[in-house]
């Protein structure tokens, strides 16, 4: 392979430049990415960076060794709006094209919007642009903010906007936030922290529309109720960028249709981070957009899936100063026990809590509340496909 | 030079944490005795809470490993070194003689004329 391109310029996409490099690529390696910016850190957006605690310099993924060191040609600024698979070609918005003989898709994912998105004082949270929008409107004195969505995204808005004394509700059209990812027991733990937070949480209505002419002044509920809001943020979800690949011939349904070593149906073209749908689940974690950039590359130089992955999904939230971590693979059947610490005021402990997920006697999960040891042991250990139970045992 | 705790309520394989500004985490690496700073130069965790692997211990937020003798990160997430300090045992209580900056920046600056 003469030239690698990799497609999207940030979490995924870094880590796919270093691993080409560090498993002995010595081409033309080309990254392209449409935003503006170098290679910066999502999570930190909606936690320290939105309430000032951290700055833009604390976002940096890279710095200018590494990137003297990695070599590639950034072509910042400018979308790929195709690819052309036989020709081998990525097409460029600009009009310009890059040659290439394998391709890394590492185009992430956008926030998804809702009608009356267009109105001041409404935004969403995925890039460095809206969380420098937002963080500039909150400095601005206190507002009215309405979170749309209970999510971990809108939960962290929601929690950095009341540390910065502003009053804010959430929406949640679920009867409960977080009940996908956390079953029900835990999500309405979880939906404590917002109470204790002082934010007020509205579950079991969804939005019927904003209501402003220029700005914003509020948030009609689907059950007719009005709330008067300053500032809206959407944080609905996210829908995978896939539309420039539309006519590549590749598969494509809700996201990038890759098997467990991330190939596509062609294997010079890869995918990674929140875009790929590797091996029929698509993550939109952080670990897993660092993880599998070694197995891609792998295969991609390899010419064939040599590698599969299937690393434990891992993810983390901060919110109303409690560290959330969860690790494994729960299904809706399974029971949840709490084995450390415990839940005061239908909220976890001061001290935190850590819960197992169980099916037929072995843990499937672990989510932890404030309480990193345990969690790292019993994540370890899920990690190894050993249950927690027998580890404590022998 | 600041007092830790007393030996044997730190057996191998345990780590402390003192509230110093910044905090510094001690460590017990199958007899040896380690001190760094206690966050993690990644983002914000507590790496007395990190998972100890001989004089490794890897963070528990993102998994970036640090040497426990040199303070350097091993992988990445980390990308710069947690400082080190020394630490000694007397009459059976651990404690930590924090790595001064100041002094560490003036000792340079002497180099820096000297040379
Ligand atoms: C506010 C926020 C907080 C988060 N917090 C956490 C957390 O606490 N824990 C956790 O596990 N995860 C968290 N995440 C998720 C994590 O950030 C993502 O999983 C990660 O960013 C995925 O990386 P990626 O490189 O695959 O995609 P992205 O980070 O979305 O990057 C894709 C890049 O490709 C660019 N691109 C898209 N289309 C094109 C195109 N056609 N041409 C060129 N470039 C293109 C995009 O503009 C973007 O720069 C958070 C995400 C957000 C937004
Ligand atoms: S905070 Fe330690 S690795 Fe991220």
């Amino acid at each position: 392979m003469r030239t690698v391109t990799v497609v999207g310029a940030s979490l995924s996409g870094l880590y796919a430049a270093r691993e080409l490099r560090a498993q002995g690529f010595d081409g033309r390696l080309v990254v392209v990415g449409d935003e503006p910016h170098r290679p910066y850190d999502r999570p930190p957006l909606s936690k320290d960076f939105l309430t000032g605690r951290s700055g833009e310099d604390q976002l940096a993924l890279s710095d200018a060794e590494e990137t003297t060191e990695l070599d590639a040609e950034w072509l910042l600024g400018v979308r790929a709006r195709g690819l052309d698979v036989r020709g081998r070609t990525v097409l460029l918005g600009d009009g310009r094209t890059v040659s290439t003989d394998g391709v890394v898709i590492a185009t992430g994912a956008s926030a998804r919007r809702l009608p009356g998105c267009e109105l001041a004082g409404v935004h969403t949270l995925r890039t460095l642009d809206d969380a420098r929008a937002l963080r500039a409107e909150l400095a601005a004195g206190t507002r009215r903010v309405v979170v749309i969505g209970g999510g971990f995204i809108g939960a962290e808005t929601a929690s950095s906007c009341a540390g910065l004394g502003h009053d804010v509700t959430v929406v949640e059209a679920a009867p409960l936030p977080l009940v996908p990812q956390l079953g029900p027991e835990m999500a309405a733990v979880c939906a404590g922290l917002h109470r204790r937070g002082g934010v007020d949480l509205v579950t079991g209505t969804g939005v019927a529309g904003l209501r402003g002419t220029v700005a914003v002044t509020g948030v009609e509920l689907a059950d007719g109720r009005l709330l008067p809001a300053d500032i809206v943020i959407v944080g609905i979800g996210a829908i995978p960028n896939t539309d420039w690949l539309a006519g590549s011939t590749l598969a494509l349904h809700d996201g990038v249709l890759c098997d467990d070593g991330c190939v596509t149906a062609l294997p010079q073209v890869v995918a990674v981070g929140d875009v790929a749908r590797v091996g029929g689940t698509r993550a939109e974690h952080w670990t897993s957009a660092t993880e599998q950039p070694r197995v891609a590359v792998r295969n991609l130089l390899a010419g064939h899936t040599a590698e599969t992955v299937r690393p434990l999904p891992y993810f983390w939230s901060d919110q109303y100063g409690a560290r959330i971590q969860f690790a494994g693979r729960r299904l809706d059947t399974d029971t949840v026990r709490i084995t450390e610490g415990g839940v005061t005021d239908d909220a976890p402990d001061e001290g935190g809590l850590l819960a197992l997920y169980e099916r037929d006697g072995r843990t499937t999960a672990v989510l932890s509340v404030d309480r990193p040891r345990p969690f790292m042991r019993a994540r370890r250990e899920l990690g190894r496909g050993v249950t927690v139970a027998e580890a404590a045992v022998s | 030079m600041i007092p830790v705790c007393r030996l044997d309520d730190l057996p191998a394989g345990e780590s402390v944490r003192i509230d110093t500004t910044p905090p510094i985490a001690v460590f017990n690496a199958d007899g040896e005795l380690y001190a760094i700073d206690d966050t993690c130069t990644h983002q914000d965790a507590s790496l007395s809470e990190g998972w100890l692997e001989g004089c490794l211990v890897e963070c528990p937020l993102h998994a970036a490993s640090f040497d426990l003798r040199t303070g350097r990160p091993t992988c990445l997430p980390a990308r710069r070194a947690v400082r080190t300090h020394r630490v000694t045992v007397d009459d059976g209580m651990v404690h930590v003689h924090v790595a001064s900056e100041v002094l560490a920046e003036v000792a340079a600056e002497e180099e820096g004329t000297a040379a």
